[in-house]
């Protein structure tokens, strides 16, 4: 028993609780947010696949991979979120 | 005998998962983003436990920080209108649930039988350290040996600020809460401490845990709290410093590279003599880029003619 | 040795406090009870916690970025409780018109 085998399965618990979100979940808001889920459950793997038990230094690529994605992970939601804005707006008038 | 580590390593994995669950199921959508914000820090906190503080940074400060803020202001513009939802039959529901407990199954099993603490790529990035020109290996491979992946990543969060733009032009938007004196006082003391951070983290990124993208979220809060608090109102007439903003980061990176690439050397294979400099100029330029894009994503729509509902405050 | 002990019956304190100011949080009726509750005993952990840490601390820079984040924290924590009470003060009033 080890952190990395911990949290590894963690990472994999999230990322199939966000897949199931992305499926099913109806809101969209809600929906973008089961997809955080999974990119954040992938980042677990990528961190912990560079951990070594302490002593020894993790390795830096899967880190600055991780760094990577979760840049591209705040664009991408900023891009879903506006989109979100934007289809509420045209419902509302739609409705009116 | 069980390490008293690893029972809080359990513990903090389990909460995590709870959350994860949480966010999904409780009703109030306020409630799903505050509890996605706190699953996010539990994430870092996670992360720093597995010796990855570069990451736990980075998600604190963009993946949970930023990333709430965006969703909160996202609810309050849409928060109008609670949606009816059409509910998805059971059938469906129980089958995308078996799907993923079969996903979830392959996905542990491979994981278990993998080897875990290989030697991955640590000692080639080890071996070449000293050709880096930065004391720091994280920062050393996101800006010297996968530097492609890095301008990549900035050119992504370009396509986001313009596609932000194009989606929201001529949107009318609920204009934000006034907040009151007591904020106004408390972002006058923190804005200088923020700059200060921010330029810190930018600095300290070359030895220690830190760098580009956690100090550019840093600064980006200066952007949070200078628009929530009304100190600063973008107007139209400050678009094309917003663009150029935008651009610094992306030009000055791909520049550096093709000024670099001439005389028989590849893009980003800097001169040893002048690599900390280089590193230093592209890191400062896209900070400041991060901060200005990631500002302007909390905005949301382009700076126009302020539109009416907005005069009559 | 002695100064460890101190720390950690610091640290015991301050989580002890997290955990009042916590069960306070779910337990106390209506949101101004609830902020009651957080504020205070979050905001005592938060100086005992800092305190046990910064005497573990070994040099005199890490001394000064606890107390900068001790600083830090507290200060945002009291404009955060005050916005929420304002909103509910606000949301109140809206509402018994």
């Amino acid at each position: 028993m080890t952190s990395g085998l911990i949290f590894g399965l963690t990472g994999i618990a999230v990322f199939a609780i966000g897949l199931f979100g992305a499926l099913v979940m109806v809101e969209p808001l809600r929906r973008v947010l089961a997809l955080k889920l999974c990119s954040v459950g992938a980042g677990f793997l990528l961190v912990v696949g560079a951990w070594r038990e302490p002593p020894e230094a993790p390795d830096p690529v899967p880190h600055a991979l991780v760094i990577t994605g979760i840049v591209v992970m705040i664009s991408a939601t900023a891009v879903a979120l506006a989109l979100i804005r934007r289809l509420h707006m045209l419902e509302r008038d739609t409705d009116d | 005998m069980v390490e008293p580590l690893l029972l809080f390593d359990a513990l903090l994995g389990l909460a995590i998962v709870a959350l994860a669950v949480a966010v999904l199921t409780v009703h109030d959508r306020f409630a799903m983003i505050v509890l996605f914000i706190v699953f996010g820090l539990m994430s870092a906190l996670a992360w720093v436990r597995l010796s990855a503080p570069d990451v736990a940074l980075a998600e604190a400060a963009i993946g949970t920080g930023l990333t709430g803020a965006l969703l909160l202001t996202t609810l309050h513009h849409i928060r109008a209108a609670p949606a009816a939802p059409v509910p998805v039959p059971g059938g469906v529901v129980v089958a995308n649930l078996g799907l993923c407990a079969l996903i979830f199954g392959g996905l542990a099993f491979a994981f278990l039988l993998t080897p875990l603490q290989a030697p991955g790529l640590a000692p080639a990035v080890a071996q070449n350290m000293a050709a880096s020109g930065v004391g720091h290996p994280v920062t050393a491979v996101l800006l010297n040996f996968r530097a492609y992946d890095t301008l990549m990543e900035v050119v992504v969060l370009l396509a986001a600020i313009v596609a932000v733009w194009m989606v929201e032009r001529g949107t009318v938007q609920a204009p934000a809460p006034v907040l009151g004196e007591i904020y106004r006082g408390f972002s006058r003391l923190a804005l200088p401490a923020i700059v200060v951070i921010g330029s810190y983290l930018l600095w300290v990124g070359a030895q220690a845990p830190g760098g580009a993208f956690q100090g550019g979220a840093v600064l980006a809060a200066v952007g949070l709290l200078l628009l929530l608090g009304r100190l600063y109102r973008p107007q139209p007439a400050h678009r094309p410093f917003a663009r150029a903003g935008f651009v610094l980061g992306t030009a000055v990176f791909a520049g550096v590279a093709l000024l670099v690439a001439g005389g028989g050397r590849l893009p980003f294979e800097y001169p040893a003599a002048h690599a900390k400099t280089l590193i230093l100029l592209i890191e400062g330029m896209v900070t400041i880029s991060i901060a200005v894009t990631l500002a302007a994503l909390f905005h949301g729509r382009e700076p126009e003619a302020v539109p009416v509902s907005e005069k009559s405050e | 040795m002695l100064l460890d002990l101190l720390a950690l019956a610091l640290i015991a304190v301050g989580a002890f406090f997290f955990v009042a100011g916590t069960i306070g949080l779910l337990r106390f009726p209506d949101t101004l009870c609830r902020l009651h509750a957080l504020t205070k005993a979050d905001g005592l952990g938060l100086g005992l916690t800092c305190l046990g840490v910064a005497l573990l601390a070994g040099t005199a820079g890490e001394v000064v970025r606890i107390v900068l984040i001790w600083f830090f924290v507290a200060t945002s924590s009291a404009v955060c409780g005050h916005l929420i009470a304002r909103h509910v003060r606000r949301a109140a009033n809206a509402g018994g018109r």
